[in-house]
């Protein structure tokens, strides 16, 4: 720290820059090629989620802390935004509304402040239900506590009646589509860097072996709470966001349902990289938003997908992508194209077989009374006759049985692809 | 180091100390000083308390009884974090490394308490040049520059245990305690070891536990020998050799099993 000399490393490296710099003109440039509003919903729904999902992942995958309610922090943040929304409009603050997730975020923070105060004492076991008691608390509370929480209805607010910033009121999606990409580079670039800072790294530290930390000077528990009160603050973020895109919060944003989710996303798009609860925001946000118009039954689909990814991918779908580093490093990915192609289409087809005969099955159960015909994948037909039904399991035994035939073969691509040149690593 | 002629405190004074688990007495007071800038070995048979000592004097378990000056300063019932901040610093006789970071970031954390950087959140810890040529130095005295970028988790067991050892040095503490930091290292990689070992704890305390009578006689200024949380004796290496009580309690064995 005293001698800073000449050869200390830029603050910023092209090659650090670069991906923030390509993913922000992305998400720029994302309202011209999806112009519907509800694409624009979507998309608003996938920041908030990522920005969650990435404080939610501090304490997961950076501090190895399990909390089984964390929406509390989101939900106090939002909560609270929709507060001084209403104190804008009622006493004509000069807040405008771009600011306002900041508020989220130190309330958020304030709460993870008291909460951690306690919970961080221990991680593990203690931690996880000291954090299941204090979700079911505050759900409970935000029933009593009318005055904040607003009762069954909940607190609603209107964002257009803050002042106008740059002639803009807000009233149009696209602009509090912008606002929210705005939080979401500065909020994803700040867990970022602090994932570099020495709390960062002692964070990671102390989720590896919290014993060893404190024979290097650092108390595991201050380790501990410095990263939950920080994930407390980014979650406060998304509440705001959350605020200002829905105008409402109810009890539904702070209960363990909500914990539970963000759970699930975080560990399905991977904990163990920094973009992995990124890809499992989206991941989720589609399933939630677009699966959900096509299909009544897709939160089976989506915990068919968390199971197989906890049972066979613990490093998340993150975790899968980053599997193919090292072929890429040495120049092998092309070995794995063709074993790809001829397992994965047959999986697929034995996917979709098992999801038509799941699809015909609810729709004979649920479907009105003499209503017999379904469309699937673009083909109506009638769900009754046997014929749908044995072509859904003939796809899904020809898939299966393709699909394990040529297992061998990619089993033995991958290792090769994962062998450098001239003998093993 | 220090310009006064006051007699200096010793670096670390024992008196008193028990310790049980249960009904069982394991550490059954003990007595000992250790002079600052002193080599001092424990030695004693498998089971005779002196992991168990290490833990009380590190802060790793509570005493039943007695004291523990550092420096001069009491600390019983100070918790490891803030001995270690005292300038105290130790290895596991069990490998107790950070195993799914990188052995850089192993070492690099090490470092940052030490250097300066507390619970900072402000501070980039790759810009800062001394904490990666720190970490840098460190590695290369322990032979793992090649495995830098590894997650430490899977390195080998001799290459573990070269770690462990770096991580304790890595903070630059001026007492440095190691629970058997030769264990299961092959001939050549003990000898390399104990010429680290002897370079870094030039001018600080070392206190160690070792089995390995060719590195204590080699090493050490004065020897403790502990049997059944009692030390029986303490003295330089060839009073301790010659003692006839330690003779028949270890040295006797051990030396045999030497050979
Ligand atoms: N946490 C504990 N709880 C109960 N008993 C313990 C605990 N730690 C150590 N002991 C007991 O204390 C005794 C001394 O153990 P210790 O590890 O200190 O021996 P040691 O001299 O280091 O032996 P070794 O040479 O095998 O490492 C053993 O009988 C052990 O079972
Ligand atoms: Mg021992």
């Amino acid at each position: 720290m005293t001698t800073q000399s000449l050869t200390r490393p830029p603050l910023v490296t092209l090659s650090g820059a670069l991906p923030w710099v390509i993913a922000t003109l992305f998400l720029l440039a994302m309202p011209q090629i999806f112009t519907s509003n509800s694409a624009l919903t979507i998309m608003n729904q996938m920041a908030i989620t990522i920005v969650f999902a990435l404080a939610y992942n501090m304490l997961l995958g950076q501090g190895g802390m399990l909390s089984f309610g964390h929406a509390v922090y989101m939900g106090m943040g939002g909560f609270m935004c929709v507060h001084v929304m209403n104190y804008v409009e009622d006493y004509s603050l000069p807040i405008p509304l771009p600011v306002l997730p900041v508020f989220g975020g130190l309330f958020g923070m304030g709460v993870a402040l008291i909460v951690g105060s306690f919970s961080t004492r221990k991680a593990g076991t203690v931690f996880a239900m000291i954090s299941l008691g204090v979700g079911e608390l505050i759900a409970a509370c935000s029933v009593i506590v009318v005055a904040f929480f607003g009762g069954e209805e909940g607190v609603s607010g209107d964002r257009t009646y803050g002042l106008p910033v740059f002639g803009t009121e807000f009233l149009h999606q696209i602009e509090i589509y912008y606002l929210t990409v705005f939080w979401l580079v500065l909020s994803a670039l700040l867990m970022y860097l602090f994932s570099r800072t020495p709390i960062g790294r002692m964070a990671n530290a102390v989720r590896d072996n919290p014993e060893r930390a404190e024979f290097l000077g650092y108390s595991a528990r201050w380790v501990r709470f410095y990263s939950f009160v920080a994930s407390g603050f980014f979650a406060g973020i998304a509440g705001g966001l959350f605020a200002i895109n829905y105008e409402i919060l109810t009890e539904e944003n702070l209960n363990l349902a909500t914990s539970g989710s963000i759970l699930l996303v975080t560990f399905l798009g991977g904990v163990g990289f920094f973009f992995g609860p990124i890809i499992g925001a989206i991941v989720f946000t589609l399933l939630q938003t677009v699966l959900s118009l096509q299909t009544e039954i897709w939160q089976l689909y989506l915990g068919i997908l968390f199971l197989a990814t906890v049972m066979y991918f613990p490093g998340g779908l993150a975790g899968v992508l980053m599997m193919h580093a090292l072929p890429i490093r040495l120049g092998k990915a092309g070995l794995l194209v063709v074993p790809y192609l001829r397992t994965l289409l047959p999986a697929a087809l034995c996917i979709l077989g098992l999801a038509g005969a799941l699809e015909i099955l609810f729709h004979i159960r649920h479907a009105a009374l003499g209503d017999s015909e379904m469309t699937l994948f673009w083909v109506t037909f009638d769900s009754h006759a046997p014929l749908p039904l044995i072509a859904a399991i003939v796809a899904v035994a020809v898939g299966f049985w393709l699909a394990r035939r040529s297992a061998p073969e990619l089993a033995e691509a991958w290792h090769k692809a994962n062998t450098p040149d001239g003998g093993a690593a | 180091m220090t310009a006064t002629s006051a007699p200096r405190p010793p670096a670390l004074e024992i008196s008193g100390l028990q310790k049980s688990f249960g009904k069982a007495q394991i550490i059954r007071g003990v007595d000992l000083s250790i002079g600052a800038g002193e080599r001092h070995a424990i030695i004693g048979p498998n089971g005779a308390g002196k992991s168990t000592l290490f833990n009380l004097i590190t802060g790793r378990f509570p005493p039943s009884a007695g004291a523990v000056r550092l420096h001069g300063q009491e600390i019983n019932g100070r918790a490891p974090f803030q001995i270690n901040r005292m300038g105290l610093s130790r290895s596991f006789q069990i490998t107790n490394i950070f195993p799914r970071m990188t052995v850089f970031e192993n070492v690099r954390c090490s470092l940052l308490w030490s250097q300066g950087y507390r619970y900072s959140f402000w501070n980039m810890v790759n810009r800062s040049r001394d904490l990666t040529a720190g970490a840098d130095e460190i590695l290369e005295q322990i032979n793992l520059t090649a495995r830098r970028d590894l997650p430490a988790g899977v390195l080998s067991y001799a290459e573990q245990r070269a770690l462990e050892i770096g991580i304790t040095i890595a903070g630059g503490a001026n007492v440095i305690m190691l629970d058997e930091p030769t264990a299961g290292m092959s001939h050549s990689e003990t000898d390399y070891i104990v010429d680290l070992i002897r370079k870094v704890t030039e001018n600080k305390t070392l206190i160690m536990v070792e089995h390995d009578m060719g590195v204590v006689f080699g090493l050490a200024d004065r020897i403790s020998v502990l049997v059944y949380g009692e030390i029986i004796a303490t003295g330089h290496p060839e009073e301790v050799r010659s003692n006839p009580k330690v003779q028949e309690a270890y040295l006797g064995a051990a030396l045999e099993a030497e050979h």
